[in-house]
């Protein structure tokens, strides 16, 4: 019955979606018969996004209690489920395949429509109307994907025996947190996109429309920022490659998506304080949002093969190429025909924060730009015989000195002043970020002369961005400093924090692969690590070798690592756990291997110095963009208490 | 400046910027990209030198030959035509690599014809033939320390 019940939850859900969006289209008719029948219309559109969430969500509850039971009997549970599983991975292995993983994708959809209808109180209604008609419509579409080539609710008859399980490397506490995390990002974007199409449809492109898309971008990107930065730190410690960013088409696929919403999020700013950029920032909205969808065509298609494309079937790379299409075209198109309606913004000179910003866009563009082409060079290539893959000498040559040059743009920016200012005057104001990047480029250079530019130019420029991102806060009383700058000096703060563990992670790391016995002692960075011991161990669902080490560094206490080779029994998969040891200045990272017929084990070690600051840095960004939401908020809510008692 | 002059300039830098991302991304992925070979491909093409390279095919039987440091390997790729390709490999190779299975290695070839792998990467699939040699189907990697 629950998976009956479920299915028929979507199939209600999908309706809902449909009449949400003729609701809005009916309300929003160019000459209505009478105002009040438009009126009654709107009224009704909320409680129908509120109530399409809430059956969305049924289902998807209803999903995750099938997984919770292993109900064999359901085709999906049965095909990535496993009764002898632990229970978290019962859990979240709900979206650990293709169709569990866009149930939660229009689960989110339908949860974002809903926050928007119950919250959002500056838009004007017909700009809301048509904003909550644009995500149904958007939703519409995945439903029909989920209804008619996804179905997570099928029955299998007879029922196996046992479940097929789950691919290993998801088991994963990771799995939990990181999916959901990237897809409320992902989704969230969306919201952006049905804003701008809402304002472009009833002619409302300007500062009180940016103000009210503002905090829901943020709360976009602030998903994306933790979702990107825990991906990168599962990959880092599951994977036992001992990176943390490897330029795959599925990480590429969360990135684009938060450089166009970063790209978004500022020249939202200038609309919502200056009036400028308005056509821009529009364009910008319907860019991030394509962008997440390139992003779930490539992770959901099957055209690639990762431990994130489960699905395997042509037909769904079809389907989501063809709702893709749709939007784009349809968006696009839209923005073609009323771009003309919008009219032009105020104006600024070239030196002064909307130009800052500008530069910060056009960087993000280019930085877009050359991402999309390095990933879906391949799939082209490919399409017309040649096969061809393209990885980190590629990304690394051509995003790294765009990413360096973004970064300098992000510390001169927020000290220059709005409409006009002077080159000599924020340079000024710049004098101590640019003593300190002066004193770091001397002591990196005389300390570690060998390095690569990049890795000098990360280094030194990590060092000097960090001290001029807080100089928005120079010489201003802290208490009284409004929430949303704060967010932005951590957020840049962060970037910098990020910036300088990348540098001294590749520029410092040590590494040493060896067949070693057990009683051996090695060598890496400031530790001398003992093999004691092989021994087999057995988890719930696994067996595995373990190695014992034992770490010590000078005159501290010894400590021990126990690094696996887990074979798994259902399906039948090795994966290595690595064993980390993070200490303040580094992380001790230690795989074990294969043994050879004389008694010797592979052994990988690393010492990774400040490799931390990487998702340190990324949390602090998601942190600063949080604070900045609590601010927006805040001073709306201020500010409408203040009309309501004038009122 | 006027309103519609500083739309037309902010126009003209945004395609500026979005040719001059698509130049710069042509021109270095002539010199990136990875391009993939089959012994076969090299028979007829000669070794692909100077560049970083794919290569799969299958891993032949009793080729995997492993050096005293225990860490480095060195195995033969064949497919169906006579030409075959060594490869050196130092690191942990996956756990699906094993003789008479699919692989793709990533790296150089150096000038005697040896192929330097800094990336092997396994198939997942246990019935993989050479015909369908697909070398982004379902593989499992693992990265070379040189």
């Amino acid at each position: 019955m629950m998976a009956e019940t479920g299915l028929a939850a979507l199939w209600l859900a999908a309706a809902l979606s449909l009449l949400q969006l003729v609701l809005g289209a009916m309300a929003l008719r160019p000459s209505p018969a009478a105002d009040g029948e438009a009126e009654a219309l709107s009224r009704a559109i909320r409680p129908v996004a509120v109530a399409q969430a809430l059956l969305v969500g049924l289902a998807f509850l209803l999903l995750i209690q099938l997984f919770l039971r292993t109900d064999l009997s359901v085709e999906l549970v049965a095909a990535n489920s496993h009764s002898l599983k632990p229970w978290l991975y019962k859990f979240a292995g709900a979206w650990g395949n293709h169709e569990g993983s866009m149930l939660l994708w229009v689960s989110v959809l339908a949860l974002a429509g809903a926050a928007v209808a119950l919250f959002e109180r500056r838009l004007p209604e017909r700009t809301l109307i048509a904003t909550l008609a644009a995500q149904a419509a958007i939703g519409l579409g995945f439903y029909v994907f989920l209804l008619f080539a996804s179905n997570p609710f099928r029955r299998l008859d007879p029922p196996p025996v046992e479940g097929n399980g789950l691919n290993p490397l998801l088991q994963d506490p990771g799995l939990a947190f990181h999916p959901p995390t990237l897809y409320f990002g992902y989704v969230g974007v969306s919201i952006g996109f049905s804003f701008a199409v809402g304002a472009l449809v009833t002619r409302n492109v300007g500062p009180a429309f940016a103000r009210a898309m503002r905090p829901w971008i943020l709360g976009a990107w602030i998903f994306l920022t933790l979702g990107i930065t825990a991906g990168s730190y599962w990959a880092y410690y599951e994977l036992g490659w001992g990176g943390w960013w490897f330029w795959d088409p599925v990480e590429n696929a969360s990135l684009m998506p938060w450089l166009a919403t970063t790209a978004l999020l500022h020249s939202v700013t200038v609309l919502a304080t200056r009036d400028s950029l308005r056509a821009w920032t529009v364009m910008l909205a319907v860019v991030a949002f394509s962008m997440s969808m390139v992003g779930t065509f490539l992770v959901r298609s099957g055209i690639l093969t990762s431990v994130h494309a489960f699905a395997v079937d042509p037909r769904r790379g079809a389907f989501i190429l063809v709702l893709l299409a749709l939007y784009i075209g349809g968006a696009l198109a839209l923005f073609g025909a009323r771009v003309g309606t919008v009219k032009e913004g105020t104006t600024f000179e070239p030196v002064s924060r909307e130009g800052a910003l500008v530069l910060n866009n056009l960087l993000l563009t280019v930085l877009l730009g050359l991402v999309l082409i390095g990933t879906l060079y391949p799939l082209a290539t490919e399409a017309m015989g040649v096969k061809v893959s393209v990885g980190p000498p590629y990304f690394n040559a051509v995003a790294g000195p765009v990413a360096l040059a973004l970064v300098v743009a992000m510390a001169v920016g927020p000290v220059l002043r709005w409409r006009r200012d002077r080159l000599k005057e924020a340079a000024r104001r710049l004098a101590i970020p640019l003593a300190v990047t002066a004193l770091a480029l001397v002591l990196v250079l005389a300390l570690a002369p060998r390095l690569s530019v990049l890795e000098l130019l990360g280094l030194v420029l990590a060092s000097g961005v960090g001290v001029a991102s807080l100089a928005p806060l120079w010489g201003r009383n802290l208490r009284r400093t409004p929430l949303f700058t704060w967010g932005m000096v951590v957020s840049h703060f962060g970037i910098a924090v990020s910036l300088a563990g990348m540098a001294s992670n590749a520029a410092f790391t040590q590494e040493r692969l060896v067949a070693a016995r057990p009683g051996e002692t090695l060598m890496v960075g400031p530790y001398a690590i003992r093999f004691d011991s092989v021994q087999p161990v057995v988890g719930p669902n696994w067996t595995a070798i373990e190695g014992q080490l034992t770490a010590r560094r000078g005159s501290h206490d010894p400590f021990v690592l126990r690094p696996q080779s887990r074979a798994f029994f259902t399906p039948p998969t090795e994966t290595s756990e690595a064993a980390i040891a993070t200490r303040f200045d580094g992380q001790l990272y230690t795989v074990i291997g294969k043994s050879d017929a004389a008694g010797r084990w592979q052994l990988r070690l690393w010492w990774k110095p400040f490799v931390t600051l990487i998702w340190l840095g990324g949390a602090m960004v998601a942190f600063g963009g949080f604070l900045a939401l609590i601010g927006r908020v805040r001073r709306a809510r201020r500010a409408r208490d203040r009309e309501e008692a004038w009122a | 400046m006027k309103p519609k002059n500083q739309r037309l300039t902010l126009l003209v830098l945004a395609i500026a910027a979005v040719l001059g991302a698509v130049l710069l991304a042509m021109s270095a992925l002539k010199d990136q990209a990875a391009y993939f070979y089959t012994p076969g491909d090299v028979a007829r093409e000669g070794l692909p030198q100077g560049r970083a390279v794919r290569i799969g095919g299958m891993v032949r039987e009793d080729s995997i030959r492993r050096a005293a440091d225990g860490v480095t390997i060195r195995f033969t790729v064949a497919d169906e035509t006579a030409r075959t390709i060594e490869v050196r490999y130092r690191g942990i190779v996956p756990d699906l690599f094993k003789e008479k299975s699919g692989v793709v290695a990533e790296g150089r070839f150096q000038p005697d014809g040896l192929f330097v792998a800094d990336e092997i990467l396994a198939k997942h699939d246990e019935n993989y033939k050479p015909p369908e040699l697909d070398p982004r189907k379902g593989e499992h990697r693992s990265k070379s320390l040189t």
